[in-house]
């Protein structure tokens, strides 16, 4: 296998109020193509910090990041959101849909910045409903929606771009236990049968258990994580 | 268009703000169009207005008559090609409430003077032939609902008759109108030679008197010496082109340019805080939404477009809304001031627009600047 994304020596700190906090502290990750990454840990571990450093939200105060070949740690702004448009999904504990807009417009809205023609883009974004099964809630808008089909259209949202990677954090944070477990099971589909990497941060031993590893952040260091083990 | 959308779905996003925000925006551009459409239409009147047709007035004022002998000479000043006079009629139908503007002239001399007037065949010489007959504005026909043959009493509170009488019955003889339409046909026109012989006093004058020139070029040299020609005699004249005399009139009104700029510029003012209120509101209960157009790849530019566009379709919208409906109104405005047909040009609307525009980009400027600094991190955590 290859590695996808590979992070070396990536310390990142914040300042909150007037102290600064370190956050990660020289970490070092590999995560192969292909693989379903579960990143587990207590809040404050470091976790989603790294999710965002992997996925180009943020930048780290040192270090490397390579995602697909690219060194995104060196890109601006503009470069690094360019970079997300073309190779990153993101799907979010509370979905983050646009409440205005409809589902099929909530999933097309990545394939705005592309230059796919209308009817192109009508197309992905059926196929992409299709695929999360909410071909019928197109015209729904998100407040009409359960919390479970609105996470599916954030999935679709986050795949009708065909990223290279997804990057989920806290998927199933706010979905009850058999809604949660649907939303895992096409997550688990897309990596296995579409090949698509995943990395997911969750608090949720469960959700965990869905991915091919798992790893244990705390205090900004990693660590394997068995199966079932606890946040 | 692509985004069009995504911004309108935007600016819905609270509907009554949106809502109210458009009626202020709509209403402050129907004031625009309204006070910006009548000083463009004085404007228009002012450039219709021929500069090759004379009034002659006494240089008192209006009021003070003119001796009819003062014809004959004015005829005679080189460059006069016609001379007509009118002799007010201050009038009403029943009751003083139901003022009828009435002027006595010389029907052939002021055809022959405004080849605007369109009278029907047969009118003028009926004119000629019936002493008590009246030509009435179209306008004034349709009004009252008169028509030709109708016998029609007036009572005036300035003229009597030598019998004693106070109302003056005229027949219809014909219903005349202006060509462009532009000026309302609601005058009441009566023989002048009638009406000098039977009323009581006032005999033998006139209250102006019109001259139509040669050359346009020359007016100022003509009414110079038309002027002249009465120069300390009891009944001095002022004389002016119709183009300068309506400019001047307006001017003793004020500058109404710099009022209407005034009241615009400070309606447009507080505009700009409403509107930018608006969408300052608007983009702070948007930040974790547009941070998620940021995650997705919209750069903070395309960000910032997407509010500015916002901003201007907010603006654009109303104002188009504002201005349509001031164009709608403009005529009967115009007709209200006494220039009937005039339609708001297309250049205040296009000005109006441009005006809508600059309000825009300046309310959204503080807002749009504010989601360039959105750190999409911070954002979606919520702080």
């Amino acid at each position: 296998m290859t590695a996808l994304v590979s992070i070396k020596q990536v310390y990142k700190s914040y300042v909150r109020g007037k102290q600064r906090v370190e956050v990660l502290h020289g970490l070092d990750l590999d995560v192969e193509k292909g693989e379903f990454l579960a990143l587990m840990g207590p809040s404050g571990s470091g976790k989603s910090t790294l999710l965002n450093l992997i996925g180009g939200l943020d930048r780290p105060d040192k270090g490397e990041i390579t995602v697909a070949g690219q060194r995104i740690d060196q890109l601006s702004s503009g470069q690094l959101a360019k970079w997300r448009a073309r190779h990153v999904g993101f799907i979010f504990q509370f979905y983050n849909l646009l409440p205005v807009l409809t589902a099929e417009r909530n999933v097309e809205v990545p394939l705005l910045l592309t230059k796919l023609s209308s009817r192109e883009r009508k197309r992905n974004v059926q196929a992409a409903l299709d695929l999360v099964g909410l071909a019928d809630r197109a015209k729904h808008k998100p407040s009409e929606l359960s919390g479970g089909q609105q996470q599916r259209v954030a999935i679709a949202r986050a795949l009708v771009a065909d990223p290279t990677l997804l990057v989920c954090d806290e998927p199933t944070g706010d979905l009850d236990r058999e809604t949660s477990d649907s939303v895992l099971q096409l997550l688990e589909l897309l990596n296995r049968q579409q090949g698509k990497t995943i990395v997911m941060v969750t608090h949720d031993p469960r959700a965990a258990g869905h991915a091919s590893r798992r790893l244990h952040v705390d205090k900004g260091s990693l660590g394997e994580a068995p199966v079932g083990a606890a946040a | 268009m692509k985004y069009l959308p995504l911004i309108w779905a935007g600016l819905w996003r609270k509907r009554v703000r949106t809502v109210l925000t458009m009626l202020s925006v709509a209403v402050a551009f129907v004031l625009f169009g309204v006070m910006h459409g009548v000083t463009a239409g004085i404007d228009q009147i002012i450039n219709q207005m021929s500069d090759s047709r004379l009034r002659i007035q006494s240089r008192v004022n209006i009021t003070e008559a003119l001796p009819i002998a003062h014809l004959g000479r004015i005829e005679n000043v080189p460059g006069v090609l016609g001379v007509g006079y009118y002799n007010f009629v201050g009038a009403y139908y029943q009751e003083p409430r139901n003022q009828i503007s009435a002027g006595a002239m010389d029907m052939s001399r002021q055809t022959a003077l405004f080849p605007e007037i369109k009278v029907p065949d047969g009118a003028l010489d009926a004119m000629a032939r019936t002493r008590d007959g009246a030509l009435i504005g179209a306008d004034l026909a349709k009004e009252r609902g008169w028509k030709v043959g109708d016998r029609i009493p007036l009572r005036s509170s300035i003229w009597m008759r030598k019998d004693g009488a106070q109302d003056w019955t005229f027949e219809i003889l014909g219903i005349y109108s202006w060509a462009d339409g532009r000026v309302p046909s609601n005058e009441f026109w009566i023989n002048y030679q009638y009406f000098d012989e039977e009323r009581t006093f006032g005999n033998g004058t006139v209250t102006i008197y019109f001259a139509r020139i040669n050359d346009p070029a020359h007016s100022a040299q003509i009414a110079e010496q038309i002027d002249g020609l009465f120069a300390n005699s009891a009944n001095e004249t002022q004389t002016q082109n119709e183009r300068d005399w309506l400019r001047g009139r307006i001017a003793q009104i004020g500058n109404m340019a710099f009022f209407v700029n005034a009241i615009i510029g400070a309606v447009m003012f507080t505009l700009l805080f409403l509107t930018g209120n608006t969408m300052m509101q608007s983009v702070r209960e948007r930040i974790p939404e547009l941070a998620v157009l940021k995650t997705y790849g919209f750069s903070s530019s395309a960000v910032v477009l997407l509010v500015l566009g916002e901003a201007l379709l907010l603006c654009g919208v109303a104002a188009g809304i504002g201005l349509g409906l001031a164009r709608l109104a403009q005529p009967s405005i115009f007709r209200a001031i006494g220039a009937g047909g005039l339609a708001l040009p297309w250049s205040v609307i296009g000005t109006g627009l441009g005006v809508a525009a600059v309000v825009a980009i300046i309310s959204a400027l503080p807002p749009a600047w504010r989601t360039q600094r959105i750190s999409i991190v911070d954002a979606l955590a919520g702080r």
